[in-house]
């Protein structure tokens, strides 16, 4: 059903667990399937210098969540936030159609925080 | 167990209630059907004399089974087509009678799409719910029956939670009623004693990979003084009732599977039985947290069905599988939580235990070394899948 590359990364996880002192932490959910996704950044200059998750949710979400956490680590934020879910299913060398939207949820934690992380500086969040 | 993809890695089977492997006794008995006695049962040549005896014979082994007489019994393509041939060949058949159908919410979707399909037909069907257990109370099938009903259809055994239902019971309230009781047997074949004379059943569907048969084949037994009309048109085999050349081979491989499975349920019953309870006490004393669906004695002696917060099913059956275990789950999440399985809907089960249910069915090919293999693996799974999903 799913490829190698996933099955690698569902299996061998990467960024897994909780971070020490974040700078943000956001929670998402899909509301389609019930998969969660528990983001946390450490960003110094606007730059993600590391990154971890906790995920409850299907081999394809699990997947996604390794997968868009390895693509933003030492990215700066307005990096992060102009990767979508496809760019993720698309390093993934693809989903089975029906689990495409369980790759929603990392794309939707990682704007999110970086969102928080814009207001906390005294920004506008992006859009 | 078996050896597969790498040496370390075993194969531990536990997925039975999908299907079995045909047995090597069952091939054997099969094969001489496929090169030697290929002549169709139909022709009047000496070639088919083995191909009609041989037919006669599976439909003696089935007969025996079941407690019926030969000629009850009727050769089919699986579980499905029996299931579609008695509703819809029942339906037709009594359709000057009355036009209500009776069934429970947790049969299998060969019974209740067939089923919404005669609603579009105009048949108006109810669907009983159960408990949560998954037991059908026989107080709402009397309930349930009108002037109009003609057909109850209640499965014996339930596919996901093993749930098996007071047939015998359901089946007196509808001769009561001098309604028509079908009764889909496939998941309980060789796992309990059958007497369709005394459980009260006019039809009942079985289906021959259940049981260590080959897939494709299947029979109804259609009781004596049972009017159904036909669902498959065309030849006169099965005495006019079921048209098609008969697939020789898997009669054969039918007969012989459904004799071999049921000619000792009470050995089948201790040996699964125990494996069962191991697997099944294992997993409550290791795992916390876990939530044993169904019922707590009338279940099938194969069936093992549980609910283990906190992780999602599918990412277990992945996990088990990259260990070699093969299982099967209720729900998975491309269809999302509202559509978790009807039959752990109907029993109440909420959505984060549904989403996280996992079915372990069992054989007499299951080992009590595999069971162990199954509980020293299954508890890192879970627990490893509950840590990377609990915040
Ligand atoms: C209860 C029940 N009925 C019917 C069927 C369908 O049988 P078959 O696969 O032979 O068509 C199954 C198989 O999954 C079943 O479990
Ligand atoms: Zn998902």
């Amino acid at each position: 059903m799913y490829n190698e590359t996933v099955m690698d990364h569902f299996e061998h996880p990467r960024n897994v667990g909780e971070m020490e002192d974040p700078t943000v932490v956001v929670e998402v959910g899909s509301s389609e399937c019930g998969d969660r996704m528990k983001l946390y950044l450490k960003i110094e200059d606007d730059v993600i210098v590391d990154v971890s998750f906790k995920t409850l949710g299907c081999a394809a979400a699990i997947a996604s969540s390794s997968q868009a956490t390895e693509m933003i680590k030492g990215k700066t934020i307005e990096e992060a936030w102009n990767l979508t879910n496809m760019d993720v299913v698309e390093a993934l060398g693809g989903l089975p159609e029906p689990k495409i939207h369980c790759s929603v949820i990392a794309e939707d934690a990682i704007r999110r925080a970086i969102n928080f992380y814009r207001k906390d500086q005294g920004l506008e969040p992006w859009k | 167990m078996n050896q597969s993809h790498s040496p370390d890695v075993p194969t531990v089977y536990l997925d039975h209630s999908a299907t079995t492997p045909t047995h090597p006794d069952v091939v054997r008995a099969m094969l001489p059907f496929f090169t030697k006695n290929f002549g169709n049962p139909s022709s009047l040549y000496r070639l088919s004399d083995a191909s009609r005896a041989a037919i006669a014979a599976a439909r003696g082994q089935v007969a025996a089974a079941l407690g019926c007489s030969d000629h009850e019994i009727f050769f089919t393509a699986g579980g499905t087509e029996s299931d579609n041939w008695a509703l819809k060949g029942m339906a037709s058949a009594r359709h000057q009678d009355g036009n209500h159908i009776i069934t429970s919410s947790i049969e299998h979707h060969a019974i209740l799409h067939t089923c919404e399909y005669l609603e579009t037909q105009g048949w108006t069907v109810t669907y009983l719910p159960v408990d949560q257990h998954g037991l059908v109370d026989p107080g709402d099938v009397e309930a349930a029956i009108t002037p109009e009903t003609t057909l109850i259809s209640v499965m014996m055994a339930n596919n996901e939670v093993g749930t098996i239902q007071p047939v015998r019971e359901i089946g007196a309230i509808a001769h009561d009623h001098d309604i028509c009781f079908h009764t889909d047997a496939v998941q309980a074949i060789g796992h309990m004693p059958i007497d369709v004379k005394a459980m009260n059943i006019d039809l009942l569907s079985l289906s021959g990979h259940k049981f260590f048969g080959p897939k494709g084949t299947g029979a109804l037994y259609i009781r004596d003084g049972i009017r159904l009309d036909n669902l498959i048109h065309g030849g006169g085999q099965e005495k006019g009732h079921r048209a098609g050349t008969e697939n020789v081979p898997g009669i054969v491989g039918l007969g012989a599977a459904i004799e071999r499975v049921t000619a000792d349920i009470t050995g089948h019953r201790q040996k699964v039985g125990a494996l069962r309870d191991m697997l099944a006490q294992g997993i409550a004393e290791r795992i916390p947290d876990s939530h044993y669906n169904g019922h707590p004695e009338e279940r099938l002696v194969n069936n093992a069905h549980f609910s283990f917060p906190g992780l999602d099913g599918e990412a277990l059956l992945l996990l088990l599988n990259s260990k070699g275990i093969y299982a099967s789950i209720g729900s998975a999440c491309s269809s999302g939580s509202e559509d978790m399985s009807h039959v752990l809907r109907a029993i109440g089960v909420p959505p984060a235990h549904g989403r996280s249910s996992l079915r372990l069915t069992l054989g007499d090919d299951n080992t009590k070394e595999e069971v162990k293999y199954v509980l020293d693996v299954l508890p890192q799974v879970i627990e490893r899948l509950r840590e990377m999903g609990s915040f």
